[in-house]
């Protein structure tokens, strides 16, 4: 993030490739002692190793001890409320054995820091953690032997306490990591084999602390891009176009050329205004006549989704096992359903911005992104720069959920910048914010299930249309069971959405396991049994069973079969190597349909908790995200026109939705840490649902559940 | 047009030569360089924008620089004193009140006319009076406490 403290290399020698030698590494980093590690060698198991596989070989991130004794971890990971500038501080802390305030961050700055895909699936902890920790102590250990050669003592004799080593019973022998650091210039490669700090000594690592960004966010000092002010730099608004798929057949833009200062770009398809003053900017924007043909819509929120289902791709088959047809036979209850799932906004606070600085032909940007690396990579193709020449910088990011992984705004403002030579700053209005969102896709799930006389589970056959297979994966024992899974969620077929769709926090798996949880109640109210102990009876996987009890256990279930009229829901599921067990209490009206969620509880067993605050942050923020796209959250369009432009009617999760929230984190210190940013987000559809169902005995089986349909299922029976 | 708008701005005396129509979010973001007010909507529904004008909590993407002639302007920046932070900041970082941080000093201000009309707001009337400001990350629990903290003189 700042970026005041680095020594910047004399010449301009940057690759930001990392094609460098060891020599070159240095001077760029300055002196001090330097261990650089690759993210794949660092991989837990095989299961992880293959959803960590984009990672690439090259040395993959770093950290230097100056002299000092600060030190500085560079990561191409970036903040954007989720804390892990936080959480890799205090890995690279506990295993330095130094206090966590002298760890500074750098992230997300492409000249200075290694590549890195990006930020997002719950990833930065799970594998850039392990990596990180290791070449923490392994430059612990380097100090080590530095601190035997100086001491003259054996390394057995030395012990480490906030940066200093000293001598076992004799600490006035001591000697700092600064001072062992000072004219050194090491560079370390890693290559495996480090010893980790267990978790019974842990000082740093799972204590609970406080975000390290909080002051700076409390006072108005933290910058986000678009905060960043440069001598001479214009604002730019852009010309957008009614509907996606609309082709622009006229365009005056003379009111607009003359206005006092304004300048107009026209660029091939990019059309834009451009002021000192970004209002100036906007307002010129409107003095613009442009004329458009728009297709005519084929789709709509209320038809979208039997097309999905006719223009599905194949599907892919998967978790395979017996065979369905003996499993029909052998069903006493069979139950058949759809579950329907609207398009979710991304709707971060701080729209996509950008300012691209073009200087001595090289660019300077800073971008609202959860990929500065990717990013840059975008901006040489679009430009035919090499990559080299343009660096990416990643501020505080003001939320991104998955929807800030695209570039769109970045690209523009680069193109600008080259055509007036001056730094360009774009800043999305909302209506453009919600017009190009990658939204959460639109899907649809069919299951047919059914259950033998034993009250177990014994046919399992799901489809899903486009939401894809994260979350479809079954943990119940289910002799004959078949997931297909047709159309991932990144579209499956191109043609499928009107518009854009990309990845929303935890993508599909919302979907899946609102699917999924709803159909076992509904299974667990036709078989009379209660939801809680229906689950209980049909899994043996140990580490669902831990945190359905622990959930039950603090939320005071009491058995019951649905609808008991109490109003209590449950949902369970797993996601980026996370379990979690989610129980509800709602309120809701049947004549209004309005629902009150009045009560969460949460538990969930993530591995090993880096930062049992930030990992309760997490789940809380999932928690009352999730009420969004449970309770009110769905893109209304009519074919490419977003008809949704602000927070007016797309309604997001306010202060007066939000319930009592308690959370339980299930101890499993046997596993490393698992995802911690979006696994409890994925139960809230189904939690409400299944709370709503035991209110008033309706069942909504579309999210979100709004009045109407809650008045919809109420009429229905 | 240009005029010349005098007003008090964190407690300093301010003349500016602007537009009497532009708002003073981008006026503050822009010519005075306060870049801690936020634009989250542009039309009054987010609350990232919020500063305190006299003693009432505004959107300051719906004002204008006219409007503003005369009176007394507080934004994030001006809310700690001598270095000093002000409760509401010292509860919000205690409880961990916030993440991406956008929505953070609109949430504070909010909280601070809230607080000087009610110095010791319910739960359920701070609920009432943080209603209009949204946070995406959802903080909400947080920042609930953090002003019940602040308002308890923790």
């Amino acid at each position: 993030m700042a970026n005041e403290d680095i020594d910047q290399p004399e010449s301009g020698v940057t690759d930001s490739r990392w094609h460098l030698n060891r020599r070159d590494f240095l001077k760029l980093v300055g002196g001090g002692i330097v261990v650089f590690f690759t993210v794949g060698d660092w991989l837990l198991s095989p299961a992880e190793a293959q959803r960590g596989r984009p990672y690439p070989t090259d040395p993959n991130a770093y950290l230097r001890i100056d002299k000092d004794g600060k030190i500085t971890v560079f990561t191409g990971k970036i903040e954007m409320g989720q804390g892990v500038m936080t959480s890799l501080a205090q890995m690279a802390a506990e295993e330095l054995d130094v206090a966590l305030e002298s760890i500074h961050m750098i992230m997300g700055d492409t000249d200075l820091c290694p590549w890195d895909m990006g930020t997002f699936g719950s990833m930065t902890t799970r594998f850039f953690g392990p990596a990180l920790r290791a070449a923490a102590a392994s430059a612990r250990s380097i100090l080590l032997d530095l601190a035997a050669e100086r001491l003259q003592v054996s390394r057995d004799k030395l012990q480490v306490e906030n940066g200093v080593v000293s001598v076992a019973g004799n600490r006035p022998r001591q000697v700092s990591y600064g001072q062992l650091a000072l004219g050194k210039q090491i560079a370390h490669q890693l290559e495996g084999g480090t010893q980790l700090t267990p978790v019974q000594d842990f000082k740093v690592m799972g204590k609970a602390t406080r975000r390290l960004d909080a002051l700076d966010k409390v006072t108005g000092q933290a910058l986000y891009a678009g905060d960043i002010r440069l001598p001479d730099m214009l604002y730019a608004k852009v010309l957008r176009p009614p509907a996606h798929g609309a082709g622009l057949t006229s365009v005056d833009t003379s009111a607009a050329e003359k206005r006092p200062g304004v300048r107009v770009v026209k660029d091939g398809d990019l059309i834009a205004v451009l002021h000192r003053d970004p209002e100036e900017a906007a307002a010129a924007l409107q003095s613009i006549k442009a004329q458009y043909d728009v297709p005519a819509a084929e789709v709509d929120n209320a038809t979208i989704f039997d097309y999905l289902v006719k223009v599905a791709p194949p599907a892919e088959q998967q978790d395979v096992r017996g065979d369905l047809a003996a499993g029909e036979k052998a069903a006493r209850w069979l139950v058949k359903q759809r579950y329907l799932d609207g398009y979710v906004a991304h709707a971060p606070m701080e729209t996509h911005t950008a300012l691209v600085a073009p200087e001595n032909g090289r660019l300077t940007i800073w971008a609202s992104t959860q990929t500065p690396f990717p990013t840059q990579d975008q901006i040489a193709k679009v430009l035919g720069m090499p990559p080299e020449k343009i660096r990416v910088m990643t501020p505080f990011v003001g939320g991104g959920f998955g929807g800030k992984s695209a570039g769109r705004q970045t690209e523009e403002a680069a193109r600008l910048a080259v055509l007036t030579g001056k730094p360009v700053q774009v800043t999305w209005s909302r209506a453009e914010e919600f017009f190009y969102d990658t939204f959460r896709p639109a899907a649809v799930v069919d299951i047919h299930s059914g259950v033998d006389a034993a009250g177990r589970i014994c046919l399992w056959d799901y489809t899903v249309y486009f939401a894809g297979s994260r979350g479809s994966e079954q943990y119940y024992d289910v002799p004959n069971n078949l997931v297909k899974v047709r159309g991932e969620w990144m579209g499956g077929t191109t043609s499928a959405h009107p518009f854009a769709v990309g990845p929303w926090r935890a993508p599909g798996a919302n979907t899946n396991t609102f699917a999924r949880e709803s159909q076992i109640d509904i299974m667990a109210a036709r078989v009379g049994v209660d939801p809680l102990e229906f689950r209980l009876d049909n899994t043996t996987d140990a580490r669902m069973l831990r945190v359905l009890r622990a959930a039950a256990k603090r939320f005071g279930w009491k058995p019951a079969v649905a609808p008991s009229g109490r109003g209590w829901g449950i949902a369970c599921g797993i996601d980026a190597g996370t379990y979690i067990a989610t129980m509800a209490a709602v309120a809701a009206d049947k004549q209004s349909g309005k629902v009150q969620v009045r009560r969460i509880v949460c538990a969930q067993d993530m591995g090993i908790v880096v930062n049992p605050e930030g990992a309760t942050l997490q789940m809380e923020s999932c928690l009352t995200m999730g009420l969004g796209y449970a309770l009110s959250e769905d893109i209304r369009f009519q074919g490419g026109r977003i008809l949704d432009e602000n927070f007016d009617t797309y309604e997001l999760p306010r202060f007066s939705t939000l319930p009592q929230i308690e959370t339980v984190l299930v101890e499993n210190d046997e596993l490393s840490p698992q995802g911690g940013g979006e696994p409890a987000i994925i139960g809230m559809g189904a939690v409400v649902a299944n709370a709503i169902f035991d209110a008033i005995g309706a069942r909504p089986c579309q999210l979100p559940m709004t009045p109407q349909r809650v008045r919809e299922a109420v009429a229905k029976g | 047009m240009k005029e010349t708008i005098s007003f008090t701005l964190n407690g300093r005396p301010t003349r500016l030569e602007v537009d009497g129509g532009r708002t003073l979010l981008w006026v503050l973001r822009t010519e005075l360089g306060l870049t801690g007010t936020k634009f989250g909507c542009g039309e009054g529904f987010c609350g990232a924008c919020t500063v305190i004008i006299g003693k009432e909590a505004v959107r300051s993407c719906q004002v204008t620089m006219s409007e503003v002639a005369g009176k007394q302007v507080m934004t994030i920046e001006g809310l700690a004193q001598g270095g000093k932070l002000h409760p509401l900041q010292e509860q919000f970082v205690e409880h961990d009140a916030l993440q991406c941080g956008y929505c953070t000093p609109g949430m504070i201000l909010t909280a601070y006319a809230l607080l000087l009309q009610n110095p010791h707001p319910s739960r359920e009337e701070i609920i009432r009076g943080m209603d209009d400001n949204l946070c995406r990350c959802g903080a909400h629990k947080r920042i609930v406490e953090a002003i019940q903290g602040a308002s308890q003189g923790k």
